[in-house]
């Protein structure tokens, strides 16, 4: 799938250059050949006037740029803060991984930063625009793909290409749209009511609207839920494929297995930001030590456990006993006593659900200190 | 079985659901109290003080005894004095005036003379129900109007034979054809409710969708969208138009004496207004049946107020006052009058001003009501 997905851009790319192209959009191609990256996607987005930045865009530099950089977000509906003073940077073609539980702000943050809502107050850019003030401008260079289906479930696969399309004043619509559906392997039913469509198959039609204009950062509201394992693996390979190109992503998951999966992760809660960086670096600087308990009864254990000094969290998986804390000698002291002879421990290093769980646990002890 | 645990279950629900959405409830409450007042205050079938023009060519004291005898009638109240049989037409044309009265310059001497005097009175018929009592309430000027200043020798002329005579004319639709009148009026209300309530669930629908999350996301601009979501009603609007008028014409043979610029024009504003005015409220409603209501509520004055189903000079000012506020009260207007009057584009003038004034205020309130963001 990887492979197919990576091959498109480059044909639509050479006929720009040498065919409808010209014209206006010729310094820009001039540019976009001089830089490293001239497979990136965003180089479609910027071959048509339209969607041509009126002012340079820091981007245009090297690979280390921030295509995400801002700082204290706010935004509160009502009375109820959803976001505080959030901040995040994210580099160019990085997938970035955004975690934390329901209600932690997820979905504002990510509709702030493409342009759908307006902060309260903050600082920073997005792809080099004003994040406050520039929205229209983001709005051209973003691809969001919102956590509900919301493509028109009464117009044809094409059709919503088509329109998609049109809305972003592609050039080429045509081709941009049949190069989309072959991708998508839809070619044949191109006609099919996207509403018939199965939850996998709509998740990989929204895909391929979320990018047809070719934007150069992704915003991804919770794409894989209620999507099988199968369509989740693919799915994510193409995420991967997006990124290789020079595409950025920011991607909002529930799912340990999709977090592994980026290249950095940041874990939001109550608006803030509690862990930041690859998912080795967040398990490392969490300072957890986690042992399992595995034998005849290591599963009913995690009750007493709980409760004793220097054990965090205690928490059966199918058999296994997983148990942390921060405090080592706290920690095997609370288990010398459990070291029984049908039980084997054994220490592991701690996996990244064990770290979220850890942070919020934190958080709910300051806020029964703080009451 | 009936259980009615269960079927408390899902009643309390229905309850629940009922006071969640507060608009509907509103709704269902305001409703039955505007209809109220509408139709008990401001519906009056036997309109009187209708505004009437006079030309006096005869400044005798018969004269003044006539149109006083007119407007102690309470069906006339004299509002234009004109100078000219032009500037008489003008009036009734336009619609500023429902009557218009000349006394002919020989009136005074023809009524000494006992030479058959004569007062003539142009109805504007177009509504027949508008004129009607007031054209009966004409039948006894004669025999009363001058009875005090018939006196000495002129006493002979008093009643009994009457002094003179009140010719009334019909114009513009002299068999009183109710039909002439109710299916030009059709036009605005049919069109106002496919057209209003059509657009009106448009916005409401992407919300309700969620489309309108990933609409927002793309650069598309509040004028591109509000152009590209009215424009393919505007045609639907055209179809019903032209629909109507040539049954208008082929079933009840409804005059058509010209005025097709004023008529086309009127039309286009009107259907501009009505797609805008859906616009304006799908961008208020949260969800398609508040839309449907809000449009089911804009129809109430449309239907009633507008002069369409009543009289408009028969409703109290307060009525009027909101009556002229409805574009469908223009509209009724510039059809009547160029289907029935012949009225050109100059005497439709304020009608069609009324209505571009309605697009451009509704289309600038939906304009500032779109938000680009979810905010």
């Amino acid at each position: 799938m990887s492979g197919s997905r990576k091959s498109t851009p480059l044909p639509l790319e050479g006929e720009g250059v040498g065919g409808r192209g010209g014209g206006s959009p010729l310094p820009d191609m001039a540019r976009e050949a001089a830089s490293s990256d001239a497979a990136s996607p965003s180089a479609l987005s910027r071959k048509h006037p339209a969607s041509t930045p009126s002012q340079p865009s820091p981007l245009e530099g090297e690979g280390s740029e921030k295509v995400i950089d801002v700082r204290g977000l706010n935004k509160s509906f009502g009375a109820l803060r959803a976001v505080k003073d959030f901040g995040i940077r994210v580099e160019r073609g990085r997938i970035c991984g955004f975690l934390g539980p329901n209600g932690a702000g997820k979905t504002t943050t990510l509709r702030m930063l493409c342009g759908l809502l307006t902060p309260d107050s903050g600082e920073g850019t997005v792809l080099g625009y004003d994040v406050m003030k520039q929205s229209q401008a983001i709005k051209r260079r973003v691809g969001y793909m919102t956590q509900k289906f919301s493509l028109y479930e009464d117009l044809s696969i094409e059709q919503n290409l088509t329109f998609t399309a049109r809305v972003h004043e592609l050039d080429r619509r045509r081709e941009r749209v049949q190069a989309a559906l072959d991708r998508l392997r839809l070619t044949e039913r191109r006609a099919q009511l996207a509403g018939n469509l199965s939850g996998g198959w709509k998740q990989r039609l929204a895909l391929a609207a979320a990018t047809l204009h070719g934007p150069d950062l992704l915003l991804l509201d919770e794409p894989t839920a209620g999507v099988d394992p199968e369509a989740r693996r693919t799915f994510w390979d193409e995420i991967h494929a997006l990124a290789a190109e020079g595409m950025t992503v920011l991607v909002s998951t529930h799912y340990m297995d999709e977090a592994e999966r980026c290249h950095e992760i940041a874990y939001v809660m109550g608006g803030r930001t509690l862990a930041r960086g690859t998912a080795d670096e967040v398990i490392d600087s969490s300072g957890l030590v986690t042992f399992h308990a595995e034998g005849p009864g290591a599963d009913r254990l995690g009750r007493e456990l709980r409760d004793r000094p220097g054990v965090e969290m205690a928490a059966a998986f199918g058999t296994v006993l997983h148990v942390s804390g921060r405090d080592r000698a706290g920690l095997e002291a609370a288990i010398a006593p459990y070291r029984q002879p049908h039980l084997n421990w054994t220490e592991t290093r701690p996996t990244l659900e064990d770290v979220f769980i850890q942070l919020i646990h934190d958080i709910d002890a300051e806020k029964a200190k703080a009451a | 079985m009936l259980s009615l645990t269960r079927t408390w279950a899902v009643m309390s629900k229905e309850f629940v659901q009922l006071t969640r959405d507060r608009l509907t409830y509103a709704m269902i409450l305001l409703l039955p109290i505007v209809q109220l007042l509408l139709f008990g205050y401001a519906i009056n079938d036997d309109p009187r003080h209708l505004p009437t023009a006079v030309l006096v060519q005869d400044n005798g004291a018969f004269s003044r005894s006539i149109l006083t005898a007119m407007n102690n009638s309470g069906y006339f109240d004299i509002s234009v004095q004109a100078r000219s049989q032009h500037e008489l037409d003008r009036a009734l044309e336009r619609g500023e005036v429902q009557f218009a009265v000349i006394i002919p310059a020989d009136f005074t001497e023809r009524v000494v003379r006992g030479d058959a005097a004569q007062v003539l009175v142009e109805a504007d018929a177009t509504d027949p129900s508008a004129t009607s009592g007031a054209v009966a309430a004409l039948a006894s000027l004669p025999t009363q109007a001058l009875t005090r200043d018939l006196t000495g020798p002129l006493a002979a002329r008093r009643p009994g034979s009457a002094p003179f005579e009140v010719v009334v004319h019909r114009r513009y639709n002299p068999e009183a054809i109710t039909a002439y009148n109710i299916v030009p009026g059709l036009l605005g209300v049919i069109l106002s409710m496919t057209l209003v309530m059509m657009t009106s669930q448009g916005m409401a629908r992407e919300r309700e969708r969620g489309t309108m999350e990933s609409l927002l996301s793309t650069p598309v601009r509040p004028l591109e969208v509000m152009v590209g979501k009215l424009a393919p009603y505007v045609l639907v609007g055209m179809l019903q138009a032209a629909v109507i008028l040539v049954m208008a014409r082929v079933l009840f043979d409804v005059p058509m004496s010209g005025g097709w610029l004023a008529l086309i024009l009127g039309l286009m504003l009107f259907i501009i207004g009505s797609l805008a005015l859906g616009f304006l409220i799908s961008t208020v409603a949260k969800t398609q049946l508040q839309a449907m209501q809000m449009s089911f509520f804009y129809m109430l004055p449309s239907i009633l107020l507008s002069g369409f189903m009543f009289p408009f000079r028969g409703m109290p000012e307060w009525a009027q006052a909101i009556g002229v506020t409805v574009p469908v009260t223009h509209l009724l207007r510039v059809v009547r009058g160029s289907l029935l009057k012949g009225v050109g584009l100059e005497n439709a003038g304020p009608s069609l001003f009324a209505l571009a004034l309605f697009v451009l205020v509704v289309g600038t309130l939906a304009m500032l009501r779109y938000r680009t963001t979810l905010d």
